[in-house]
């Protein structure tokens, strides 16, 4: 066991570090950003993109960095503490993802290189009204016609869709509307005849779609992975952005945890500082335990997320969840109550960091669900 | 002892049940059970509606527009007002000043004040809090000169909730800055016209414009605009703040939210059935709604109690329906996220401004669980309240 960084890994992380705290060191700056078209600054993304950061999980042989899920939680963590709002997650953990896992040697061609230079976003369109957190619940349709296939249905919530150049869409090419096989995933130009995407605000400060398909006709070229069988490549890209979105959210919590501590140390009421009351100082070490157990779950996801066996990495990754999602809503909801009105408002980053960590517990699986996925796998400690 | 409602008790509820319904709009009403922002419009409507038939201020005096309810009289009013989602009578108008005018105001200022104040032709809001002095509210240092017969007032207040409508402001200001904290205090009416008010908007987590700063530079107020006596406001704020306190409980609210909560998980479909069908969503459930009826008695008992003492002393349990009243509300907002789940993500921008409603009213969600987190902030924080009862009742 070892927990310790490469060399090359904190190389990477102090130079993530350095451009998260330039770009976004002060609060005031997310707003800029968040101006920009699309909702992010592509300034900023030519600076990712220039780090190589754009590249990070790709093969090496393929124009890539070569990363794993450990390179990836680094920047992840660097996202959270500084709230980003760039399509990291959307655009090289989950679309990249899509492309390294299941993407042709065409695709991979065409598009890693547009993924790296920060040309092209992506974005998962998955969720429909009424799927919930169940990736198999599929209504959305694609029927064959020649050798494309013709797509129609209803995607909402579609993080950073507005502005992704090409989504990845999760259809049913058969079986019935729950069903594990049957299910077919594509990469479509988000400028095809028949897409229309309504483009809104997230409650936590990003982007998102809805997104209409009607008669959206797609080559048989763009399907990733095989027909019918997609599911198994969205849980696998699932689960591979579930450990960074774990990730996310420790960089989140720990910022929350130095931004509370800081008030407790300088905030003066009845003529001290409050964090000499113990009632506050024993509320700062609890908030502390629960960052520290959700570390401890983020890593254990970058370990776990590329485990090729689903049986063993599934579970995995919904504990991870568990974990992060019960630390998340501690953290965030004990951040404002110790920070008081202050962190009640818009212009203080407390607030934000709290709203962010409410929509992350939201983002593929709440505490119910993973709970059911850890229970019924029944994996983590075994029966005598 | 009874805990049942007596045949008169439940006419008494089932008339008010119909008045709600039948004379409050019913957009008003909607945009309260979606835990939306009302506008001020919406606000005066409703309290207008509510005096014109002498519903609006039951807990005032009743030569001053009160009524002479019963515990469970007023206990049932305020329990079918918010089960029906009307909105709360102005708090600022009719929960603090104007009791503390009515108790201890002069007959000229209860003559000048209270009718307006009930029928909302003056809108007060609640000058207290500053960037210094929040959990220690009485290290207050906006500060009151006596000359020529005025006080002239200069600080800063923070956090004034609608102050952007206001036409008063009921403040505590310093009088005496040689006496101990909270000897030097008085309670001063001041009207937002006076030259030397300056109001800035500062916007909470969930976007809305609700609070904000009032700055005074050598405003001058007249000084028979000083409530009681000078020097004595500390005595009248905490009479206000128990006021507030036991307000901020709203049983009937998170009853509300409760049977909305039912509705939306059984319309919610997960893994092929009804939300609703899961056991352990429903013992969630179940375990607020048990905690709300204890707490339902609790409140009964603390206004029961409160009629066997004198007017003007609050019962120091007003720190237990705070404490015990605000978890609840959180706990009602946070099973509503849970229940939209990763439909509460989008924040679609409505036509005239945020408080369109649309559907089901499920992008209104997120907010109001971030905006109820002030409720275990404000009126005196949840920790504030527990060292309130250590020190009052437990002698620690
Ligand atoms: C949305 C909103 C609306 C408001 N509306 C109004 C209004 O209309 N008028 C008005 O006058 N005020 C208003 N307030 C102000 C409110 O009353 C204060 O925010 C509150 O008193 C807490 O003060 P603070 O924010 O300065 O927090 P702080 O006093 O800095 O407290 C920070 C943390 O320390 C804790 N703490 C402080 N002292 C102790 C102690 N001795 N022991 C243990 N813990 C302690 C607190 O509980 C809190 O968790 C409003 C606040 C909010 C958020």
């Amino acid at each position: 066991m070892d927990f310790d960084l490469t060399d090359e890994q904190r190389l990477l992380k102090d130079s993530v570090d350095r451009l998260i705290a330039d770009a976004y060191g002060d609060f005031e700056k997310r707003k800029r950003h968040q101006s920009g078209p699309g909702g992010y600054s592509h300034e900023l993304w030519s600076n990712f993109a220039e780090l190589g950061l754009l590249a990070l999980p790709f093969p090496e042989e393929e124009g890539g960095i070569g990363g794993g899920p450990v390179e990836t939680m680094l920047v992840m963590e660097a996202i959270g503490r500084g709230l980003v709002v760039e399509p990291y997650l959307d655009t090289v953990v989950l679309g990249g993802g899509f492309l390294r896992c299941g993407g042709t040697a065409a695709m991979r061609a065409e598009l890693m290189p547009q993924i790296a230079d920060g040309t092209l976003t992506l974005a998962l369109a998955q969720l429909e009204p009424h799927s919930r957190y169940c990736l198999n619940d599929v209504v959305t349709t694609a029927r064959r016609e020649g050798d494309a296939f013709v797509l129609n249905g209803r995607k909402v919530a579609v993080l950073h869709g507005d502005s992704a150049g090409r989504l990845v869409v999760s259809t049913r090419t058969a079986g019935a509307r729950a069903d594990r096989h049957g299910i077919t995933l594509f990469l479509l130009d988000a400028a095809a005849p028949g897409v229309t995407r309504r483009g809104m605000p997230t409650q936590d400060g990003l982007r998102a779609a809805d997104i209409q398909l009607e008669e959206v006709r797609v080559p048989a070229a763009d399907i990733l992975g095989e027909v019918d069988h997609g599911l198994a490549l969205l849980e696998q890209v699932v689960d591979i952005a579930l450990a960074a979105l774990c990730a996310e959210a420790v960089g989140v919590m720990e910022d929350l945890q130095r931004s509370t501590v800081d008030y407790l140390k300088t905030r003066q009421q009845f003529g001290v500082p409050i964090g000499s009351f113990q009632a506050l100082q024993h509320r700062a070490a609890d908030m502390l335990v629960a960052v520290e157990q959700a570390r401890s779950m983020a890593l254990y996801a970058a370990m776990m997320a590329e485990e090729p066996d689903p049986a063993l990495r599934r579970p995995a990754l919904s504990a991870a969840k568990v974990q992060i999602n019960q630390s998340a809503r501690k953290v965030g909801q004990e951040a404002v109550q110790l920070q008081g009105g202050i962190a009640m408002t818009f212009e203080y980053k407390a607030g934000h960091a709290f709203k962010r960590l409410a929509m992350i517990e939201k983002t593929f699986g709440d505490t119910d669900h993973h709970l059911n996925a850890v229970s019924e796998a029944d994996s983590l400690v075994e029966a005598e | 002892m009874d805990l049942r409602f007596t045949p008169e008790e439940i006419a008494f509820r089932d008339e008010l049940r119909r008045f709600f319904r039948s004379e409050i709009p019913a957009e008003i009403r909607r945009k309260v059970a979606e835990g939306r922002h009302l506008s001020k419009e919406d606000i005066v409507t409703s309290q207008r509606i509510l005096h014109a038939h002498g519903l609006a201020t039951p807990n005032w005096p009743v030569a001053w527009g009160g009524k002479d309810w019963s515990p469970v009289q007023r206990y049932i009013f305020t329990e079918e007002l918010q089960r029906a989602a009307v909105p709360l009578p102005l708090q600022f108008n009719v929960f603090m000043v104007g009791p503390v005018i009515a108790a201890f105001g002069s007959e000229e200022q209860k003559r000048r004040f209270l009718p307006a104040t009930a029928s909302l032709d003056i809108w007060w809001c609640q000058g207290f809090s500053e960037p210094g002095a929040g959990s220690d509210l009485a290290s207050l240092k906006t500060r009151a000169e006596k000359r020529d017969g005025k006080y002239v007032v200069s600080g800063q207040k923070a956090w004034t909730t609608l102050g952007q409508h206001a036409d008063w402001i009921f403040c505590l200001v310093r009088t005496d800055r040689e006496a101990k904290k909270q000897r030097g205090i008085s309670f001063l009416l001041i009207d937002m016209k006076s030259p030397g008010i300056t109001v800035r908007p500062v916007l909470t987590i969930d976007g809305s414009h609700e609070v904000n700063e009032v700055f005074f530079d050598e405003v001058e107020v007249p000084a028979e605009n000083l409530v009681g006596e000078e020097n004595k406001g500390w005595d009248y704020a905490k009479f206000l703040l128990a006021n507030e306190r036991t307000g901020i409980a709203r049983i009937g609210m998170s009853k509300q939210r409760i049977a909305r909560a039912k509705r939306l998980a059984r319309d919610t479909e997960a893994n092929g059935r009804s939300l609703w069908a899961d056991p352990d969503l429903r013992r969630r459930v179940a375990a607020i709604e048990v905690e709300l009826k204890a707490l339902e008695i609790t409140q009964m008992r603390v206004v029961a109690a409160q009629r066997q003492r004198d007017a003007d002393k609050p019962d120091p349990a007003s720190s237990i329906l705070k404490i015990k009243g605000s978890e609840l509300q959180q706990a009602t907002t946070e099973l509503l996220l849970d229940i939209a789940g990763p439909y509460a993500q989008p924040a679609p921008e409505h036509e005239e401004g945020r408080n369109e409603p649309d559907g089901d009213g499920l992008d209104a969600i997120a907010p109001l669980y971030f905006n109820a987190r002030k409720v275990s902030i404000y009126g005196g924080s949840n920790e504030i309240q527990r060292n309130i009862i250590a020190k009052a009742f437990l002698g620690l």
